[in-house]
């Protein structure tokens, strides 16, 4: 008898033990880009678990740089652009894909799926010949335009797999009151799709604000680059060492809104990838 | 899942009235497909501007001699980028032995880093499937190396393998497992491992929830049997569960997979262009961006190109018992 309950014991004790480890190796890496961001240049090379001195210089250091500031201005536009057109076509795509049954609709779906899942380099000469050509090179447009690569099938992925789903009463009661397709998708649909258009719009989001490839390539002045591209550049003066206290600021900067975004909608967020994945 | 059981429901009741009104139902059928066909318009535009055509233009130019600086002045040149011989010598992308060796990279990175991300975020998934106090914490962290961008999470495992004042190696002293530093990012043995590292650590979570999410629709009767008749939860594990969460565990692993084979952005800023880590897209790029010779690049990147593509249909085919693509 005792001997089981010291069992017992030993297998929750080792059961807490593993969360902390997955917790500790999660949040470890976040954590010490904070407190390397926090510390006095002097500090910098002393490995320390908690700061001894901490102080806002590095902070300073990098919102006092226009560059910075204007990266992150070009990050919201790009960003909050591609929710919009990804969800308006996603949208308007996902009824035709989900609610009508029409020939060549599963060529569609294919053709969405081999989308999604082409690398982004086999098209970076042939991309970086239509941006020019519409004048949008080194120009916040070129990304917008060129993010809905990766965006917009997901999207309409997710979207069609959740408009699926929708009984059918309800749009047979809008095409009996003589709704035109429009207005059934305005109307009807549009406030019921609204969770999963958050979903979808927070995964968009969070894919364009990280994306690098596109924005090292289309972009070629400080003025246009996004914020993923602006930490990989920043370098100090002194080619030896690069300014790890002014990187790991940044880089906490462009972190914590993410990190409360998926803290606050972590449900929606796996549901949605979830949805993209396994239904898909 | 249940969803779709529900939706069944309206469906027959729908076929059964449908004879009555067969007439104005084509009409209406009609009026339906045409406009979906209209909806579909402005995403099928979109996705020819940004990927059809643009894939188009990659596999032309990557048989002329175009240059970024003056893309409209290319000649054709036929497979001289790929491979050609001159005075009895082979040049050209497949001659390369860099693009070998990239080659060799981007899959000895994707085997390693997929199969690790696997057994772990099977791992990590079983732990969040128990039910515990403060799942909800735990699970939202488990998400946070996932949300972190790419760039951003190889900014900070770069410092922290710094070699002179990296934690990593100031850990690893002081427990006593090395004597000397390690160059993880410099060295060419330790560059891959850091990249792996760097890639397990941001994708796991992704691979877990995926699992977790297969896990938590498995049915609850087996397990209950199986802890009547007293059989070892690793036994249970490899007989039972394993094999109902295969489906959901192919799917991770194809998503995973074709985001590995194309890996740029971690290798870009942890090692940049050294050639023992560099990848294929890293290559690719290279040769597009910074030696501007765009003929050449566009091979090497529609080379990517039918390597994902074959790779791809390789697995479908032997996974199609197992995984069921396609939204019907």
């Amino acid at each position: 008898m005792k001997q089981r309950q010291l069992a017992k014991i030993a297998k929750r004790v080792g059961f807490w033990a593993l969360i902390a480890l997955i917790m500790v190796y999660a949040v470890f890496p976040f954590y010490y880009a904070v407190i390397t961001s926090l510390k006095p240049s002097s500090d910098l090379f002393q490995v320390e678990l908690w700061p001894s001195n901490w102080n806002l210089d590095n902070y300073a250091q990098i919102f006092s740089q226009s560059s910075f500031i204007r990266a992150i201005f070009n990050s919201v536009v790009v960003a909050f652009s591609v929710v919009f057109i990804a969800l308006l076509l996603g949208i308007t795509a996902s009824y035709a894909l989900g609610r009508v049954r029409f020939r060549g609709r599963s060529t569609v779906m294919l053709v969405i799926l081999g989308v999604s899942m082409f690398p982004q380099v086999a098209v970076l000469s042939g991309l970086f010949e239509v941006i020019r050509a519409l004048n949008l090179y080194n120009n916040p447009l070129g990304l917008i335009l060129s993010y809905t690569i990766f965006t917009l099938p997901f999207t309409v992925w997710v979207l069609t797999t959740f408009m699926k789903e929708l009984p059918m009463e309800l749009e047979e009661a809008a095409i009996m009151d003589g709704a035109t397709p429009w207005i059934t998708i305005t109307k009807v649909f549009l406030p019921l799709m609204w969770p999963a258009m958050a979903t979808t719009g927070l995964l968009a989001f969070i894919a364009a604000w990280n994306e690098f490839l596109f924005a090292l390539t289309f972009t070629l002045t400080d003025a246009q680059r996004t914020v993923p591209v602006a930490i990989a550049l920043l370098s100090g003066g002194s080619a030896y060492e690069l300014p790890w206290g002014p990187i790991m600021a940044a880089s906490v900067v462009v972190t914590v809104p993410l990190v409360i975004l998926v803290i606050i909608f972590q449900r929606r967020i796996v549901s949605g990838l979830t949805a993209g994945a396994v239904k898909g | 899942m249940s969803t779709s059981s529900n939706n069944s429901a309206p469906l027959g009741a729908r076929s059964a009235v449908a004879p009555a009104r067969r007439h104005r139902g084509t009409k209406v059928r009609r009026q339906r497909v045409k406009a979906a066909w209209l909806f579909l318009a402005p995403m099928l535009i979109a996705l020819t501007l940004v990927a059809g055509w643009p894939l188009m233009r990659t596999f032309f130019l990557s048989f002329t001699d175009a240059s970024l600086s003056d893309l409209g002045a290319a000649n054709f040149i036929g497979f001289e980028n790929y491979l050609v011989s001159e005075n009895g010598r082979w040049f050209g992308i497949l001659a390369d032995p860099v693009w070998w060796q990239s080659v060799w990279n981007t899959v000895y990175f994707s085997v390693v880093s997929v199969s690790l991300e696997v057994v772990f975020g099977v791992i990590v998934a079983l732990i969040l499937n128990a039910e515990f106090k403060g799942r909800t914490i735990v699970r939202a962290s488990v998400l946070i190396p996932w949300a972190i961008p790419t760039i951003v999470s190889a900014q900070m495992w770069a410092w922290m393998l710094n070699d002179q004042f990296g934690i990593i190696n100031h850990l690893l002293m002081t427990v006593g497992i090395i004597d000397n530093p390690i160059a993880w990012t410099a060295s060419a043995t330790y560059s891959m491992w850091a990249v792996i590292m760097v890639d397990v650590w941001k994708t796991i979570p992704f691979v877990a929830l995926l699992v977790l999410a297969a896990l938590q629709m498995l049915p609850k009767d087996c397990y209950e049997a199986a802890e009547v008749d007293g059989i070892h939860p690793v036994r249970v594990f490899f007989k039972v569960t394993l094999p109902l969460i295969t489906p959901a565990l192919m799917v991770a692993v194809i998503f995973r997979l074709l985001d590995a084979l194309r890996v740029f952005d971690v290798i870009y800023v942890l090692t940049s262009n050294s050639t023992s880590t560099m990848s294929m897209s890293v290559y690719a790029r290279q040769q597009l961006v910074e030696f501007q010779d765009v003929g050449y690049g566009s091979a090497a990147s529609t080379l990517l190109f039918l390597i994902i593509a074959l790779a791809t249909v390789a697995y479908l085919y032997l996974g199609r018992n197992k995984i069921q693509l396609g939204g019907d």
